[in-house]
């Protein structure tokens, strides 16, 4: 990671607050757009689970990362604490690893 | 700013100390798999401080820690920060009354929580109170875990504690409200299947970008669906 990435992302991110809060405030901003951007994290985020558990570069791979996301999902289902999902879900892949 | 109601203050400030703790440890987790990813202390301190916007801080380190290129890390991050400008917009009135030094202060801390807090409040005071309380309390929470996250992280191997699984959790824990919608689980059906799909064909980072696409599914308008807002992190 550079200085470069970070100032550069903390301008863009910033920048985008700005834009609504102060610059658009309360005047219009189309709905269709909106919506579209309010979808960005359901997308991505998904692109990046998927990703983070099931590729390794550019292979794929079914380790015991995926038995820490099945953990992690049941325990986001069960709506249960935050802190809980991360200890199982990590706790899970990192048990598997030492006893596998 | 300047009249705060103290009963109201209260409940927002054990409001906020409940979504801080929360906070705390997500940061610290940001801060471990940052330095992990090759950051600095003093760089993942800087995101965290300046970019505060918790899932595009990990998306970004996610796709460096597994080789992907700048550019997809970069255009990944800013992506998922685009929500907080449509977040503004109703935010817009709490800032529109105080000076421009707070106003320009104020547009960091507008971010899923402290949206969500403002929002379930009508009166113009108290909705003030809580966006000023609410969001210095959970910046602070978010840089301080950041912080002492990565500093523990320059001192251990991540794959060694699973770690490195921690991305998928901390992500799968931040998309779960984004599913309540239809369309929301439209766009992360087609994000998942895309990101895999194209992973042997892309440079490592790329597919991410076309997940996103999935936010076409917003074009439609939905019948009296809300969108969602995450809640465990910036």
């Amino acid at each position: 990671m550079t200085w470069t990435f970070v100032l550069a992302l903390s301008a863009c991110a910033y920048g985008l607050k700005l834009l609504g809060a102060v610059i658009i405030g309360q005047r219009e901003m189309p709905l269709v757009m909106q919506r579209c951007l309010l979808l960005i994290p359901a997308a991505l985020l998904a692109g990046l689970i998927a990703k983070d558990t099931f590729t390794t570069g550019q292979s794929y791979a079914i380790d015991a990362r995926a038995a820490g996301l099945a953990v992690a999902v049941l325990a986001t289902w069960r709506q249960l604490p935050f802190v809980v999902v991360i200890v199982a879900g990590v706790g899970t892949t990192a048990l598997i690893r030492v006893f596998v | 700013m300047h009249h705060f109601r103290a009963p109201d203050a209260r409940r927002f400030i054990s409001a906020s100390l409940m979504i801080g703790i929360a906070f705390v440890i997500f940061g610290a987790s940001f801060g471990v798999l940052s330095v992990s990813a090759g950051a600095s202390v003093a760089q993942s301190c800087a995101m965290s401080l300046l970019v505060f916007t918790g899932a595009s801080q990990m998306s970004a380190v996610s796709v460096l820690a597994s080789g992907g290129t700048v550019a997809s890390a970069f255009g990944g991050a800013v992506l998922l920060s685009g929500r907080n400008a449509v977040y503004g917009l109703a935010m817009s009135p709490v800032l529109k009354q105080g000076s421009l030094a707070s106003r320009l202060l104020g547009a960091q801390w507008v971010i899923d929580e402290t949206t969500a807090i403002v929002s379930a409040e009508t009166d113009p005071t108290t909705r003030r109170t809580g966006f000023w309380i609410s969001g210095a309390i959970l910046y602070a929470s978010w840089n301080i875990g950041t912080l002492l996250g990565a500093l523990v992280g320059t001192s251990i191997n991540p794959s060694d504690f699973g770690l490195d699984a921690a991305f998928p959790v901390m992500f799968t824990a931040m998309i779960a409200p984004h599913l309540r919608t239809s369309a929301g689980r439209k766009a992360a059906l087609f994000g998942a299947v895309a990101a895999v799909a194209l992973a042997p064909f892309m440079p490592i980072g790329l597919p991410i970008l076309v997940s996103a696409l999935g936010m076409l599914f917003g074009m439609k308008p939905t019948s009296s669906e809300q969108p969602a807002m995450t809640d465990g992190a910036p």
